[in-house]
């Protein structure tokens, strides 16, 4: 919204221009590696989860990726759900799984 | 609709559908499901059109697309790692597709399993119908509990909606199962008054009179479509337009709300015409 009724114009312009920036993106991930990527990271996440866990103890779905694409770069955000102590303590104590589930909810 | 809610807990499976392509199915369940979400109202639109992939663009996540509706039906994702929570909107989320499988990639089985997941959690479940009646179209449908069977007042388009509405009341479950059957409303998309009074345009009574079911709403024909499709913004959560009102519209009326219906654009003489009056 603006005072000049005019100022509109340049702004559907733009709109245009988005929509191929977008599409650049998008069709270069495609045409490229991008198309395999759905195939690998089931077997990424799969692979990372049995490595953490020769070192530690981790639910199933402890392990969380989420990509980020951008213009220039492209993140993979791994995050992995550590237990907590008082998980670890009950874990331990009796390592019965729905007992550390519910701790893990909380 | 109110008390159906207080009984049941469970989230409502909408379908958008049509038949035919390029009518606006995608425009519409990102418009209604950002609609039902901007209400306040837990929604979740889901892409069936898998190989197709579009949703993701026009809701503007293409970029987020991690894990998709068909790496959670295999079990090689997580519901919740494959949905996308929307940015401008707490309350929307969006499952994608997969843009590499084909519609082979879903069965009925796992089809049911993701919408019983997301009725425990959302209120509205938005499913995004591909063109076309084969597989992907028909899983869209089949657990619907309403239909939006999007149309342009345009011969082809109002011949495939009434086949898409004849195997909404066949080859659904709620069809199947004898019981309450999916309730079924047109939306008339791309409706052109000006090509209407030239005599050019079929009217909204024409097409409403061929397919005998209720009107949901009636979206102009706007240049807000392709602008909001440039920038992956939902039509109403762009900046105000004939197209958004429209859709706001239908949103009220699939929440039960009794609202007149607007026929966008009409009548109103420029200023030429004003300036003469009706004088011929």
């Amino acid at each position: 919204m603006s005072l000049f009724g005019f100022s509109l114009k340049p702004r559907r312009a733009k709109s245009a221009q988005t929509a191929k920036d977008r599409l650049q993106i998008l069709l270069a991930h495609e045409r490229g590696s991008g198309s395999a990527q759905a195939d690998y990271l089931p077997d990424l996440q799969r692979d990372i989860l049995a490595v953490i866990r020769k070192y530690m103890q981790i639910e199933e779905d402890g392990v969380d990726i989420r990509m980020e694409r951008n213009d220039d770069i492209s993140s993979l955000e791994i995050n992995i759900e550590m237990p907590s102590d008082s998980e670890k303590a009950a874990k331990s104590a009796k390592s019965a799984k729905p007992a550390a589930k519910s701790a893990a909810r909380k | 609709m109110t008390q159906l809610k207080d009984d049941s807990p469970l989230g409502k499976v909408i379908v958008i559908t049509s038949g035919k392509g390029g009518v606006g199915k995608t425009t519409s369940a990102a418009a209604i499901s950002a609609g039902l979400a901007k209400r306040g109202h837990k929604t979740v639109v889901i892409d069936f059109d898998v190989g197709l992939r579009n949703l993701d663009m026009i809701m503007g996540c293409e970029r987020r697309v991690v894990f998709d509706f068909i790496n959670v039906i295999q079990g090689d994702a997580r519901l919740k790692q494959a949905l996308i929570k929307d940015k401008r909107v707490e309350t929307l989320s969006i499952l994608p597709t997969s843009q590499t499988r084909d519609k082979d990639a879903l069965t009925q089985e796992g089809v049911e399993k993701v919408l019983d997941e997301l009725r425990q959690e959302f209120d509205y479940i938005i499913c995004d119908s591909p063109a076309g009646i084969e597989r992907g179209a028909q899983l869209a449908m089949f657990f619907a509990d309403e239909a939006v069977v999007v149309t342009n007042p345009e011969v082809s388009s109002v011949r495939d909606s009434d086949r898409v509405l004849g195997l909404l009341s066949s080859k659904t479950r709620r069809a199947e199962s004898d019981g309450e059957p999916v309730k079924a409303q047109v939306l008339l998309t791309r409706h052109d008054q000006s090509r209407i009074d030239k005599g050019e345009m079929m009217t909204v009574e024409d097409v409403l009179e061929l397919l005998a079911v209720p009107l949901i709403g009636i979206v102009p024909e706007s240049t807000a479509v392709l602008r909001a499709s440039n920038t992956g913004m939902p039509v109403v959560l762009d900046e105000p337009s004939s197209a958004s009102a429209a859709y706001d519209d239908a949103v009220s009326r699939l929440l039960g709300e009794d609202i007149p219906m607007r026929i966008p654009g009409e009548k109103r003489p420029g200023f030429i015409g004003r300036l003469f009056g009706r004088s011929a």
